[in-house]
């Protein structure tokens, strides 16, 4: 039952990009057509999940130990960026058809606030779903990463069909590119909240 | 370019926020007052500061490969030194702005101007720039926490004189893209003329 508020709570409730302004970036950069968008999409899926569980274990087992929480800012986006590296690599030698599906998303991902944020959130901020406020387990943070990413995943492939619409339509000179796109966003955000109140 | 221009071009000509379109996520996220959006944006100047002049001062010596990891590392750095001199001396600040803090490590902003600018020019051009694009960066933040302010509570940095309860959608996540929207829009509009 836990999981599930877990899991909704992340996708649609405190959606990472409409309600927690995270990894903002990237949503505007590469929403232009709906196919990157979902290249996207899945890289950060596949980084946040993956990160959070590495970042994770290396506060539980090594900063908190000897007491170095102070460094986790630097500890995590060093593991991230060698994380992404790492994955990068693995994927030219295992699946080439993947590597040119994510192949170019993968080296902005290092820099996209998402994941640390998310990292960083799992391991600093108690959570209360439902029940007393905790601290996440292990599992319960790679259920968080990956119901968040989803959530990710979502907004910014509704939001490319939205602005590949956009892109035909006769706007004024002012509002073309992206102030047009916030003000879409802006109404988006506004049918999430409606969303708050279900957990 | 003279030390003055270095300054005052982040102001208008190359403000990060309305015309680099960077940083993104803490001008959306910190923006709820004017107060919030102002310390934010001093948070980020001190970082892009120091981050300029050190990474001018190291460039030379850092092979090309490994620079962006190199210059990751030393904006955590100073991004550490902040988070614990703001947990010392003013703690509310600190648990208000909370994430963002540490976010600032992945802000474009400090990485785009170590790369743009700090690795090619001198260790006073670079604390020039920094000081310009911050308070270009802090001057935004600041506007668009005006805004949202007087719209979502009817105040200005805490001093109340609209009564009654405001927009509250406009202290939430929508009223922060919708206001960051049309103040492009009118920069846009400044700008052209």
């Amino acid at each position: 039952m836990e999981i599930l508020i877990i899991i909704i709570s992340a996708i649609f409730v405190n959606n990472i990009l409409l309600a927690q302004f995270l990894g903002i970036c990237p949503f505007l950069g590469v929403s232009n057509k709906l196919s990157t968008a979902v290249g996207m999409s899945g890289a950060v899926c596949f980084v946040i999940t993956l990160a959070t569980v590495v970042t994770f274990l290396v506060n539980q087992y090594l900063l908190v130990p000897f007491g170095l929480e102070f460094l986790q800012t630097i500890a995590f986006i060093l593991v991230i960026a060698a994380l992404v590296q790492m994955v990068e690599i693995v994927l030219k030698k295992i699946s080439p058809s993947l590597y040119q599906a994510l192949g170019i998303f993968l080296p902005l991902i290092t820099t996209n606030c998402a994941v640390l944020g998310v990292a960083i959130t799992v391991v600093t901020k108690q959570f209360s779903f439902g029940g007393e406020p905790h601290m996440l387990n292990l599992g319960e943070a790679t259920v968080y990463a990956l119901a968040t990413s989803v959530g990710y995943g979502l907004a910014m492939i509704l939001f490319a069909g939205l602005r590949e619409h956009l892109a035909l339509n006769d706007v004024p000179k002012s509002f073309k590119g992206l102030p047009i796109a916030l003000i879409t966003v802006s109404i988006m955000a506004m049918a999430f909240l409606g969303f708050s109140g279900i957990v | 370019m003279s030390k003055i221009g270095l300054i005052t071009k982040g102001f208008i000509k190359e403000n990060p926020t309305f015309v680099l379109v960077l940083g993104m996520c803490p001008t959306l996220a910190t923006t709820t007052s004017a107060m919030n959006g102002l310390e934010m944006g001093l948070a980020t100047m001190f970082v892009l500061i120091l981050s300029n002049i050190f990474i001018s001062l190291i460039a030379p010596l850092v092979p090309d490969k490994v620079h962006i990891p190199v210059y990751i590392v030393v904006i955590a750095t100073f991004v550490t030194v902040l988070q614990l001199v703001m947990q010392a001396f003013v703690p509310d600040v600190y648990k208000t702005l909370g994430l963002f803090i540490p976010l600032i490590v992945v802000n474009c902003i400090v990485l785009g101007r170590a790369e743009a600018f700090a690795n090619k020019n001198s260790v006073l051009d670079s604390a020039l720039d920094g000081i310009g694009i911050g308070i270009g960066f802090t001057m935004s933040l600041t506007v668009i926490g005006i805004v949202r302010e007087i719209l979502g509570s009817g105040s200005v940095f805490g001093f109340k004189f609209i009564p009654g309860d405001g927009i509250l959608a406009f202290v939430m996540a929508p009223g922060a893209f919708l206001v960051l929207g049309y103040l492009m829009v009118l920069f846009n509009k400044l700008a052209r003329k």
